[in-house]
């Protein structure tokens, strides 16, 4: 108990700090994510209609998820320097592999028979990817969502290694310091962020009229 | 209430329910054997026409090339006098009413956004489209309060009423069904097919209809078209394809050699319009006629002969739907009937009562 309690006291000690380091940490994350989003997304929409390239690119994509996300920074640094955004690069790495593989396999698996009927009816081939295609892929890309979403947001912690800021600087403080309540200003949030943004994706999956 | 909604009647590609297939053949690029070899066939506007054959007959990649979902590697098919095949594709496809079986029906979409896609694929007004979807929902006896529900909160049989609604929504001349029965239980089954003989009566579509199963087929069709292998093999009506077979292997099929099967093929008016009404008349039994069990002329011989055995009368009394007395038959009728060479189909309308 006397941990937490140094550690509350160390938090109201360097409030503009933590809000700070806390609005660095989520703009990180949101970024990244964002970005990977704007990316993956489509890519894993012209992978599922391409056969011939899809395994290649999905394999490639499942090799990617096995490189630990420590390693991705470290990675950035030789070829991006410090900072923000070699940061925001690594964690938008990081995010890709979820959601490119779920789009890509919320879109196969979609039920063949709804789309033969949905271009029968007379959908062009656009009107069946939106309006038949991603809306029943959605439940599979929100879980990618979710899973790169908890992975950016602890992942965002190792950025303060190569100077990227965010509520990693206080676990790396406390780890040079060796002070363990300094280290729990920064590990409980991001473990309070990655759990809230576990909530958020799962109760809109199960808001979703389709599972 | 009205049925047509003339609004989008004249911007049609195609004015006609008439199908005319052509010489149509398909292979399949990586089959060397033609799914559908060399087929003519032409369908009478407003009839009820069944592909029936056993599974790799061909029968589904027929009805599929008529809303091009499948192209003829050669062959023509025409509706009316437009050859499908000059058609702006999604055009054709949005009159052209289509069922599959089991899944058809959209999961993320509620009953009424199932039902009313091809209208919103036409533009039609939102008013427009609330009425016709209220107006389809009763037609196909499914319950106002459905309309804001999910396909999975439906029955298989709901399910398939939707999916028989939706294909209807911007009353298109043809419909295309592709078994779209056969995941149904046994009970529904029966409920949804004499529920399509009811609308087909009332609605006036010409549809092609594909099933497996032979009672289906005789009970639906004004005329079954028999594949096999890919090809046609004979193209009648029910009762033609069950006395005239063209060979074994459809004397086989509808089971020629069963007699309760023909029974169930010829309606009671038929016989009683075949029977010498001035001989009746004189008939003494006709004066009893009140003591004997009656039947309803929209009935088929397979019930007559049924409530014949079972009541141990020797005649029965045979009233049209409001109850008017219109003759009487006996086993010696269905006899008779029976070595007739010229069964006379039973009118599939007779029996639907509004």
């Amino acid at each position: 108990m006397e941990i937490f309690r140094d550690a509350y006291n160390y938090f109201l000690l360097n409030q503009s700090f933590f809000w700070e380091a806390t609005g660095d940490h989520l703009i990180l994350s949101f970024s990244a994510l964002g970005i990977s989003l704007l990316v993956a997304f489509p890519i894993g929409l012209w992978i599922a209609k391409k056969k011939n390239i899809s395994q290649v690119v999905i394999n490639v994509f499942n090799a990617m998820r096995v490189v630990p996300s420590l390693a991705i920074l470290f990675l950035a640094l030789p070829y991006l320097g410090l900072g923000f955004v070699p940061s925001l690069i690594a964690l938008t790495v990081l995010a890709f592999p979820p959601v490119l593989i779920s789009t890509y396999t919320g879109i196969r698996g979609v039920n063949p028979s709804v789309i033969e009927s949905a271009s029968g009816m007379g959908m062009t081939k656009a009107q069946v990817l939106t309006q038949i295609e991603i809306p029943l892929a959605i439940p599979a890309i929100v879980s990618g969502i979710r899973i790169a979403s908890v992975e950016v947001i602890s992942s965002a912690t190792l950025a303060s290694f190569i100077g990227g800021g965010g509520l990693g600087d206080f676990i790396t403080r406390g780890f040079a310091l060796y002070d363990v309540p300094v280290m729990l200003v920064g590990a409980i949030p991001v473990a309070l962020l990655a759990l809230l943004s576990e909530i958020f994706w799962s109760t809109i999956i199960k808001k979703y009229p389709v599972q | 209430m009205t049925y047509a909604s003339s609004k989008t009647k004249e911007s049609r590609v195609t004015q006609s329910g008439e199908i005319l297939f052509e010489d149509v053949s398909k292979t399949f690029e990586s089959e060397q054997i033609p799914a559908v070899d060399s087929i003519s066939l032409q369908v009478a506007a407003g009839d009820l026409v069944v592909f029936l054959g056993p599974s790799g007959s061909g029968k589904t990649t027929l009805l599929k090339m008529v809303n091009r979902l499948y192209e003829p590697t050669s062959g023509k098919i025409w509706i009316g006098n437009e050859d499908i095949q000059r058609l702006p594709l999604n055009d054709l496809r949005r009159q052209i009413g289509y069922v599959i079986q089991q899944v058809g029906l959209f999961p993320h979409m509620t009953v009424k956004k199932n039902i009313s896609v091809v209208p919103r694929l036409l533009d039609w007004e939102k008013n427009q489209i609330q009425s016709r979807v209220e107006m389809l929902l009763e037609l196909t006896g499914l319950p106002n309060t459905y309309l804001e529900r999910y396909p999975n909160q439906l029955s298989g049989g709901e399910q398939q009423r939707v999916g028989l609604a939706r294909a209807l929504a911007a009353d298109p001349d043809i419909l295309l069904m592709d078994e779209p029965f056969a995941a149904l239980d046994a009970i529904n089954r029966e409920r949804l097919q004499k529920e399509l003989l009811r609308l087909h009566c009332k609605l006036d579509k010409t549809i092609l209809f594909v099933t497996h199963d032979v009672e289906e087929a005789l009970l639906l069709a004004d005329k079954i078209a028999v594949l096999q292998k890919g090809k046609l093999v004979q193209y009648d009506t029910p009762i033609d394809l069950v006395t005239k077979p063209k060979n074994s292997f459809i004397k086989e099929l509808v089971g020629t050699n069963n007699i309760l099967r023909r029974l169930s093929l010829v309606s009671i008016k038929s016989v009683v319009k075949a029977q010498d009404h001035e001989s009746l008349r004189k008939n003494p039994v006709n004066q009893g006629a009140d003591l004997f069990p009656a039947i309803s002329t929209g009935e088929d011989l397979r019930s007559a002969l049924s409530l014949l055995l079972s009541s141990g009368s020797d005649y029965l009394r045979v009233e049209d739907s409001s109850g008017t007395a219109q003759g009487l038959i006996s086993m010696d009728d269905l006899r008779k009937m029976l070595m007739s060479d010229n069964l006379a189909e039973k009118k599939k309308c007779d029996e639907i009562s509004d």
